[in-house]
């Protein structure tokens, strides 16, 4: 036997793109794989106070530009009566104000909507080597001192930061660094003591300054961490405990050795900086973010459409899925339906009725309209004008439950409207055929399979995580395709085939051929 | 469960997946099934290979040509009306004979001829064609059937079927009308399917429905080990149908008249596999037997007789009944 074996690459090739879509959604853009989950937001807003001294004001703020772990969106500045100018470079960036003249004490803000990234993004560029400091003494050998002795305890700049650091934070102490430490205060000027100290060792380091997103804060402090450049990365560490890596919530608003605001010709009265946590719907953000990111894969996705359209494709993409219930039932467990995919279209009539009120509904229609059938059959009418019979029949039989239904006060009825009368019609033909020619119970047999085939699918297509997936996530319907084209070349037994031929498996052949 | 699938597959036994899968599909092309789908189409390629089929009394194609009946049956007392392009036995009507306006049908009940011209213009209009489409109705003179197998049958027509594979027939049986099949030889509709050996042409078990039987339930009679007449020329005929359609995989439905002897009733694409079941046996070994041979393509009687010898099996005969 010839056997061609595309299927399998064809298949396999799909179930594959499909997924690495899918995981790329998941995992690159943060689509949540779940329906209704959440992620926390926060909005920051900084707030500016100047107080007017003399002559013209200029007053510049250092802007979020590349935080790591995070996605700046819907920025916006509210500063009436002065102008206003970004300076935007990819690494930093900064608003800057200017005003002529200010009468009053005023206020400027700044607010940005922040939310989570999967994304670890690199803050800074790769820094040119720092000279030796040139320090005065004693200063100049304490360093010299600290350096040797550092650098014979480390073997790599991450061990001779983590070192220096514990010298500094007093874990381990020394004399040459309380040298030092004697005219440090703050959390910044630890910091630039310890680039000091690293460009004794002609370590690249970069300060970060930041904030911690969490709770609502009124008035939140900038917290500054040490960057270290090891060659190839930067490496991050908490210069008040030592400890490496870039914190989770740790928003790296400015790098470098500059304040957050600079003000000329004011006085700034007070910065304050506040975040409020939002819990957003995680896909949502998902899609901000893509959009702010301008990535072309989130465009594979049905979200973008209107509304009514959605709903449309959410149906449509759903009906694969009934379409694999069928196959699976007629290829892999051998039942039979009447009409390929009738089954599937009932089941989209039973989303509207809902299960049980639609096969009632289903059995009323069909036996009323085979009753009509065996009736018409009498009267020898041409094929066609018959079966236009029959569905006209159906509509009224329809249109009467409908009545009859308002009449007392159930609303199902109504929707019985939107039941496939062309199928209902094609099934009630098939199914008269088949009673006049194989006999009523094959008849009945095949129409209650046909009905079982058709609740299955409606079970499966009226999964809502499914209808979630198959909007958020069109691309399954790829893997469906996939595993549609390879049971297409399933050649094993199906399960109606084992219990008719059962008999085989009884008793062996003795040896045939 | 899986031991079941395990002695299947042993057993050889051809699953529909498989037989549309790996056959159907790879060796029936789509070109070639308009000659056995149309039984028209296939009657005239059967006469041209000088196969013998049962004459065509007429064929009706057009709505008015219904009421027009008695002007195309002429004197034609016993007859069969078939949707040319019907499937599975659906639409078959058998006429035995005429009584006044009447006609008397195989289960001897009296038909109006309106019934039956209704019946034909059912027909025309597709109600029993594959896929719907618009059909016409071919009248095929009456099979008188072979009296050897009067006591195997109720009314109609007991028919044999042989499944060639490649131009070698691989499996036969026999299917028997019982009164729950109207005379029809189908086994959907009640037939009864009986094995036949390759070889000797002896009738093994039967099966009715998927259950073993061993007498004809209508008439008591056994159906083991009962010898087809002429059966080498019923091997040979098969095979010979290969050439006419050029269809791999295909069933040859066979009958036996009482004058005429072996008349090739019609092919099917798509054979069904309750043969298996009536045979005992599963026809993956033998298809596979097949395709050992190589594509090199014997004499029809060359592959008739090689079938035989290597499918065919000692069988002892019972108590072997006579014709």
């Amino acid at each position: 036997m010839k056997r061609n074996r595309q299927w399998v690459t064809l298949s396999v090739l799909l179930i594959v793109l499909g997924g690495l879509i899918f995981m790329y959604k998941v995992s690159r853009l943060g689509y949540p794989p779940m329906p209704d989950m959440e992620t926390a937001a926060w909005s920051i807003q900084a707030r500016l106070q100047l107080e007017p001294e003399t002559g013209a004001v200029r007053a510049s703020l250092k802007l979020p530009a590349r935080p790591s772990g995070f996605t700046v969106a819907q920025e916006n500045f509210v500063s009436r009566g002065f102008g206003l100018t970004l300076e935007e470079e990819t690494l930093s960036r900064q608003a800057d104000w200017a005003i002529r003249r200010l009468r009053d004490t005023k206020t400027i803000y700044y607010r940005a909507l922040i939310i989570p990234d999967t994304r670890r993004r690199t803050f800074a560029s790769r820094p040119p080597y720092p000279d030796i400091p040139q320090l005065e003494e004693p200063y100049a050998t304490a360093l010299k001192d600290i350096v040797a002795e550092v650098r014979s305890v480390s073997a790599d700049t991450e061990t001779f930061t983590a070192a220096t650091l514990a010298r500094l934070t007093g874990a381990e102490p020394d004399e040459n660094v309380d040298l030092f430490l004697a005219e440090v205060g703050s959390s910044a000027e630890r910091v630039r003591l310890a680039q000091t100290l690293l460009a004794g060792a002609r370590i690249p380091t970069l300060s970060l300054h930041g904030i911690r997103l969490g709770d609502d804060t009124q008035r939140a402090s900038f917290e500054t961490l040490l960057a270290v450049f090891n060659g190839d990365d930067w490496l991050v560490f908490d210069p008040s405990n030592g400890q490496e890596g870039l914190p989770d919530d740790y928003f790296i608003w400015w790098t470098g050795d500059s304040e957050p605001v600079t003000v000329s010709g004011a006085r700034l009265a007070d910065l304050q900086i506040t975040t409020r946590q939002h819990i957003k719907s995680t896909l949502e953000l998902a899609q901000q973010r893509a959009e702010l990111q301008n990535n072309r894969i989130s465009l594979i996705s049905v979200l973008q459409l209107p509304v009514q359209t959605q709903a449309v494709y959410e149906v449509l993409l759903l009906i694969p899925f009934g379409i694999l219930v069928i196959v699976l039932m007629r290829n892999f467990v051998g039942f039979s339906s009447f009409g390929t995919f009738a089954p599937v279209l009932i089941a989209l009539a039973f989303r509207e009725t809902e299960l049980v009120k639609g096969i009632v509904l289903f059995v009323i229609i069909v036996s009323l309209g085979l009753f009509f059938r065996f009736y018409l059959e009498r009267l020898r009418l041409l094929l066609v004008p018959r079966l236009g019979a029959v569905v006209t029949i159906v509509v009224l039989l329809m249109t009467a439950i409908s009545i009859i239904s308002d009449q007392l006060g159930m609303e199902t009825g109504l929707s019985v409207s939107l039941f496939p009368m062309v199928i209902i019609s094609m099934v009630i033909e098939r199914m008269s055929v088949v009673w006049e020619e194989r006999g009523a119970f094959t008849a009945i047999k095949e129409g209650t399979g046909s009905l079982m085939m058709a609740a299955l699918a409606f079970v499966c297509m009226s999964n809502d995580l499914l209808a979630y997936w198959v909007t958020v996530y069109p691309e399954i319907n790829l893997v469906l395709l996939g595993v549609i084209i390879a049971i297409g070349r399933y050649t094993g037994f199906r399960l109606t085939e084992l219990r008719r031929f059962k008999q085989l498996a009884a008793d062996p052949p003795q040896a045939a051929s | 469960m899986l031991s079941r699938i395990r002695k299947l597959k042993a057993a050889g036994l051809l699953g529909l997946n498989q037989r549309n899968g790996d056959f159907i599909l790879q060796y029936n092309h789509r070109r070639f099934y308009p000659l056995v789908d149309d039984k028209l189409l296939c009657k005239e390629r059967m006469l041209r290979e000088n196969l013998p089929v049962p004459a065509l009394v007429g064929v009706i194609e057009l709505m008015h040509q219904t009421s027009h009946i008695n002007d195309v049956l002429g004197d034609v007392q016993e007859f069969v009306i078939k949707p040319a392009r019907g499937s599975g036995g659906d639409g078959i009507m058998v006429i035995s004979g005429r009584q006044g306006g009447y006609f008397i049908d195989s289960d001897g009940k009296m038909i109006e001829q309106d019934t039956l011209e209704h019946h034909l213009t059912n027909v025309i209009g597709g109600l029993y064609s594959l896929g719907g489409h618009s059909d016409s109705a071919m009248i095929e003179s009456l099979v008188h059937f072979d009296p050897s197998f009067s006591k195997l049958t109720y009314h109609g027509v007991p028919d044999i079927r042989v499944i060639v594979y490649k131009g070698y027939p691989v499996m036969a049986m026999s299917r028997l009308p019982t009164r729950m099949s109207h005379g029809k030889a189908n086994l959907h509709q009640g037939a009864i399917g009986v094995g036949i050996d390759l070889a000797s042409g002896i009738t093994t078990g039967g099966v009715s429905g998927n259950a073993a039987v061993s007498t004809h339930p209508d008439t008591g009679a056994p159906i083991e080990g009962f010898i087809v007449p002429g059966w080498e020329k019923i091997l040979l005929m098969s095979a010979q149908c290969y050439e006419a359609v050029e269809l791999g995989y295909l069933g040859v439905d066979i009958v036996l008249d009482r004058d005429l002897g072996p008349l090739i009733l019609e092919l099917n694409a798509r054979p069904g596999l309750n043969i298996q079941l009536a045979n005992r046996r599963g026809l993956r070994h033998r298809l596979e037997a097949v395709d050992q041979m190589g594509d090199t393509l014997e004499e029809p009687q060359v592959r008739s007789t090689w079938s035989s010898a290597t499918f065919g099996e000692v069988y002892e005969p019972r108590p072997a009944q006579s014709l």
